[in-house]
């Protein structure tokens, strides 16, 4: 009963501030939000202490032949932990936007879109099918649209979201084909009916591209390709760094915290399935270490203070796949909350970096800001030391722990992934860093009226992030006996299916230089940052330029977007003109263009004709009815 | 009779005649004609579409058959009976077009001159486009189906834009070419089985070599009136040029009456042909899916870029019905009336832009989202249903067929689907061109928000859209018994084996 409430409040204050502004009045639209959150927190909370249920039904949905989904909350562990993570995450979120986004002309609008996230996102976390959870998942996409485009009058912002919706729906595409071949293959798109059938089903084949491949596999390897749209990983990527057009909570609410994580959610919800696909696990893992690496040196060059933050998303996305792949999916789970603390925590301080700086992003143009900030400053540096995995803050114990467990498989995959997440957790700390050192060291570098005009962030605003520091630094040693030591497997109870040889058993008996050695990288990288952006300024630009090729090819992602255009963008653009130019218009139109020059004569005739009387017409039309009717039965 | 005593089915398609004369027979000046005319079309309509409404009420979804059955001797010397009824297949079509009329109807406040002949038009479309979905015998289906043709062409022909006379011709010449293999077919099937009664000759056999020439007459027929690709080109055109009631009457309901008269003929009568014709079928579903998603997104004008994603999601509905599943094809016929609604939402939300004087080329909007915020939220939902977003009706049948076609072959439902990205990308374009791109003109910020009047067309639109994808199964209900019996029969009628065990095993 809580479930319900803390899934359709949300959904409430966003039809209040949405639909029903103009009786409201501006206010009242945006506080019904918060309150309905506050009310949709709380009821997460409650229904979380309430404990696992069985899924609560409200309607049926779809009913055609075999093909059934209903409208149905899901309240087991996995449901439960995701479900206090969101709202709670969001309703701090919401609190924040009020501060944020007082000097904008329709804050309502965007409370409404953000309440109705939050709806989309708790109906994917507690769905009880494949058809529900798509509804989310296609529902959060939506709202991620809205909300990057939300300053509509800017060009950029609309490419983004355009950008954002095509590619997400790419993946979204490989995720419905998913779901239809695991009907056609269990009979069912229930979870528990598919859970249930696994076994049964390991040995079936599915033809495809000529050979005979395990049915598992191919359904598990569709739905991963959907998790990597939402969530960003290599090859599908590009939209995360351009969402960044959008206003910064929601930066921190969806594309950190919550939305992003869903490929990851999806993942370790459907655990029993993949556990059965092991060639789509190596997949996993090595989708998710290469972007964990990849996305770290892109984040090392880029000058946005969002845009790195986004990468380092990016980034720790791939350790959560890389955790899943190797079977860990506690851990996973572990490094998603946590993640989604200190990730909320390090894009809101950034948004009050950048209110405070006049809306200026460029990190070279900030500086010196730790004296005129203390308190964005140390929430910042909380943030900063979680994502960087020092102990005793978070990232620490979730980020080394799936180190370790990709380390204990001794499978090459998973060794690759090993070397991928270390060598990204130095440059993970080397990014964290020179951000940190940029914006809140030295001297300012910025215009003098901004200058002028640095101010910390209101109460509303400093609140929330107080809760997330809070939250970033201790959710680490707090949350890590329940989610991944030896207590897990009763915390999770059968809502995660870690398998008898999964990873989550040998990762403690790591030996001792690959336990260590993410720490020692990340140690390393801080003082990389400190010899670069403290001791001499100097050397990043002479670097730059002797190890230019290199630079230059971070600094412009790899190219992947310039590799889409020409590859992807521009030749559809043309298609699509040829298409209609050529096929359309000369080649279809072209054989029926003898037969119009026949009738352009008696159209002729017909205009002479047109003489306005719908009597005539009629008439005509008469004639031409007897003529087909006495054709009828003559020919009888 | 049928469970009422009474002829419904009759009454609902001949009262909208009833209203053409009232209508035609009005005199006086013509701006109170104009909006005499348009009152009492409006009220016949909603008059009727009461009437509709009831028998849905009425209506058992349980039955496979046809219900409220009529049946009077005509053309007693050939057999030819005057026949009508309504199944779960037809049901929601009726209503489709009860409740478009008046929507169309309320669009057509801009129809000021010969605006007696344009209502008393528009009630005559509703007669005949009601008979022919209530047709239950073919020569009756025949006579309905070619005198849509009437009034859509004058429509088309007299009221609409600048090329309406080419456009008129097109859409004539080619619906009447193709028809015209109907009446062949139509001749050879009466002649063969000696009768024209639909449900009768659904359970004839037919030789296989005959399935194949009736089904590329059906194709000729009933592929030009669903535009399938390539016989589409007629409808860019005719989209474009007719006034916007009559594109939406066009779009919303005559666009189905092909994918109907697959369902109802090409489908039960010729299993063997079907089946033969299925990978056919699918390429072309496929082909338009994807070629005319592309060409849609090149389109520089509104009205012309929403008229090719119709075709693209023909393409989609003619996927559905090959699949022979019961999830394709009620996936399809799902997608029909989804398509419906929807398409009349677009086409309404483009004659609210020229209703205030601008046109539809794609370069001179933008940024219409600032003075009209209201109008952006609508254009925006149906887009959004358009692009089969879960939660709005489009996502229902768009899923079903994807799960109906991967029970036939992974690539069809794969490439089938990819409606899903390429319906996005020209959707988002054009919803970028209209609300978001800065203003084209400074003329733009001018213009103002919705009235009652289009509230009043938009609304039931919105909140079908939304019960059709949220609660879809007050509609799926009604379809489960004719599809499933008609799955059946295909089934058993290909393998005759099958059928003879099941008739056994009973």
């Amino acid at each position: 009963m809580f479930t319900l409430i803390a899934v359709l409040a949300p959904l409430v204050g966003a039809i209040l501030s949405g639909v029903a502004r103009p009786l409201l009045g501006k206010l009242v639209s945006v506080w019904s939000t918060i309150v309905f959150m506050l009310i949709s927190a709380a009821s997460a909370i409650m229904a979380y202490r309430g404990g696992v249920q069985p899924a609560l039904h409200i309607a049926h949905w779809v009913q055609v032949g075999t093909f059934t989904s209903s409208w149905t909350l899901r309240q087991d562990q996995l449901s439960l932990v995701m479900l206090v993570m969101v709202s709670v995450v969001s309703m701090l979120i919401h609190v924040y936007s009020v501060g944020y986004m007082a000097h904008d002309k329709t804050p309502q609008r965007f409370m409404s879109y953000i309440s109705l996230f939050t709806f989309a996102m708790l109906m994917l976390v507690t769905s009880n099918n494949l058809l529900q959870l798509f509804f989310g998942w296609e529902g959060v996409g939506l709202v991620s649209y809205l909300l990057i485009n939300y300053w509509y009058d800017r060009k950029a912002a609309n490419d983004a979201a355009i950008k954002a919706f095509i590619v997400n729906r790419v993946g979204d595409l490989a995720f419905a084909v998913g779901i239809a071949l695991a009907y056609f293959t269990f009979g069912s798109i229930q979870f528990d009916v598919i859970f249930a059938g696994v076994s049964s089903h390991v040995g079936q084949y599915y033809t495809l591209f000529g050979t005979q491949m395990p049915v598992l596999e191919v359904i598990s390897f569709l739905l991963f390709i959907g998790a990597m749209g939402k969530s960003a990983q290599i090859v599908l990527h590009t939209w995360l760094a351009d969402a960044m057009e959008g206003p910064t909570p929601i930066s921190a609410l969806i594309h950190a915290a919550t939305m992003v994580a869903a490929g990851v959610f999806m993942i370790v919800r459907m655990s029993p399935l993949i556990n059965a696909a092991p060639a789509a696990m190596g997949f996993i893992t090595f989708v998710g270490g290469t972007t964990a690496f990849f996305a770290a040196t892109i984040g090392c060059v880029q000058n946005d203070i969002k845009r790195v933050i986004a990468y380092s998303t990016c980034s720790q996305l791939g350790y959560m796949f890389l955790a899943a792949g190797v079977g860990a999916y506690p851990v996973a789970m572990f490094h998603l909350i946590n993640h989604a603390l200190f990730k909320a925590l390090l894009f809101l301080a950034a948004g009050s970096v950048i209110h405070a700086m006049s809306d200026e992003q460029d990190i070279r143009l900030m500086g010196g800001l730790a004296g005129k900030l203390p308190f964005t400053c140390a929430m910042m540096l909380i943030g900063s030391l979680a994502l960087i995995a020092i102990p005793p803050f978070s990232g620490y114990y979730s980020k080394d722990a799936i180190l370790d467990a990709a380390f204990s498989a001794h499978t090459p995959i998973a060794t690759y992934g090993w070397v991928c997440g270390t060598l990204g957790a130095g440059l993970t700390a080397f990014y964290t860093s020179r951000l940190f050192f940029l914006v809140f060291t030295g001297k300012s570098r910025a215009p003098k009226h901004v200058q002028d005009h640095v101010h910390e962030s209101p109460f509303v605003m400093l609140l929330p992030l107080l809760v997330l520091g809070i939250g970033a630094f201790a959710s680490g040693f707090v949350l890590k006996p329940y989610f991944i030591g030896s207590e897990f497997q009763s915390f999770w109870g059968n809502s995660i299916n870690v398998a008898a040889n999964s990873t989550m058993f040998t990762m403690d008996k790591v030996a001792n230089w690959a336990e260590n050695a993410p720490l020692a990288l990340a140690i390393f990288g801080i003082l990389v940052a400190a010899l670069f952006y403290l001791l001499v300024p100097a050397l990043p630009g002479r670097l730059s330029q002797s190890f230019s090729p290199v630079y230059k090819f971070l600094l412009n992602k790899w190219y992947f977007d310039e590799m889409y255009d020409a590859l992807l963008v521009r030749p559809s653009l043309r298609l699509a003109k040829f298409a209609w130019r050529f096929g359309d218009e000369q080649v279809i139109d072209g054989v029926p263009k003898g037969l119009a020059a026949l009738t352009s004569d008696a159209s002729a005739q017909a205009v002479k004709l047109q003489t306005g009387s719908i009597a005539l017409y009629a008439f005509i039309m008469l004639i031409g009815l007897v003529v087909f009717v006495s054709l009828f039965i003559w020919v009888r | 009779m049928n469970q009422l005593g009474f002829p419904i089915l009759s009454l609902i398609t001949y009262l909208p005649l009833v209203g053409a004369f009232i209508v035609a027979t009005l005199s006086g000046d013509d701006e109170k004609v104009a909006g005499k005319a348009r009152c009492i079309a409006f009220i016949f309509s909603i008059v009727v579409l009461a009437l509709g409404v009831f028998v849905w009420t009425q209506f058992n979804p349980a039955i496979a058959g046809y219900q409220f059955v009529e049946a009077v001797p005509w053309l007693s010397g050939i057999n030819v009976e005057y026949s009508m009824g309504v199944d779960g297949i037809s049901l929601f079509l009726i209503l489709l077009t009860l409740l478009l009329t008046p929507i169309a109807i309320l669009a057509s406040h801009g129809i000021k001159t010969r605006a007696r002949s344009f209502f008393a038009a528009m009630l005559l479309l509703e007669t005949m486009t009601v008979g022919m979905f209530a047709a239950t015998d073919f020569v009756l289906f025949y006579i309905f189906f070619e005198a849509v043709l009437l009034p859509m062409y004058l429509i088309i022909g007299v009221w609409g834009g600048e090329r309406r006379v080419y456009a008129a011709v097109k859409f004539f010449v080619f619906t009447l070419a193709g028809s015209l293999f109907m009446l062949l077919a139509l001749v050879w099937i009466w002649r063969h089985l000696g009768t024209t009664n639909i449900a009768v000759m659904t359970h004839s056999h037919i030789s296989p070599e005959a399935q194949t020439w009736l089904f590329l007459a059906f194709l000729a027929a009933f592929g030009v009136k669903a535009a399938v690709w390539p016989l589409h080109t007629w409808l860019p055109d005719a989209y474009g040029e007719a006034p916007i009631p009559g594109t939406i009457m066009l779009a919303a309901v005559l666009s189905k009456m092909g994918a109907y008269g697959f369902l109802r003929f090409a489908l039960p009568m010729l299993p063997n042909a079907s089946a033969m014709f299925e990978p056919l079928m699918f390429v072309l579903g496929v082909v338009a899916v994807i070629y005319i998603s592309y060409v849609a997104l090149a389109q520089t004008d509104m009205k012309r870029m929403i008229a090719y994603s119709s075709v693209a999601h023909m393409g989609v509905i003619i996927i559905g019905l090959f699949t022979f599943t019961v999830e394709g094809i009620e996936g399809a016929l799902f997608q029909m009336l989804s398509h419906g609604l929807v398409i009349a939402g677009l086409f309404i939300c483009a004659g609210i832009i020229t209703a205030r004087g601008e046109t539809l080329t794609l370069r001179n909007l933008g940024s219409l989202a600032i003075n009209m915020p209201v109008f952006a939220a609508a254009l925006l939902f149906f887009t959004l249903a358009n692009m089969g977003l879960p939660g709005t009706s489009g996502f229902i049948g768009e899923i079903l067929v994807i799960v109906g076609a991967l029970k036939v072959n992974f690539w069809v439902s794969l490439l089938g689907g990819a409606g899903m990205v390429l319906g996005v990308t020209y959707s988002l374009v054009l919803v970028r061109a209209v609300l978001f791109e800065k203003y084209a003109r400074p003329e733009l910020s001018r213009l103002k928000d919705l009235t009652g009047r289009e509230y009043a067309m938009l609304v039931p639109l919105a909140v079908l859209v939304m019960w059709l994808g949220v609660y879809p199964s007050s509609f799926t209900h009604a379809f489960d018994a004719p599809i499933a019996a008609m799955v059946q029969a295909h089934t058993a009628a290909l393998n005759p084996h099958i059928a003879l065990a099941m008739v056994t095993a009973k």
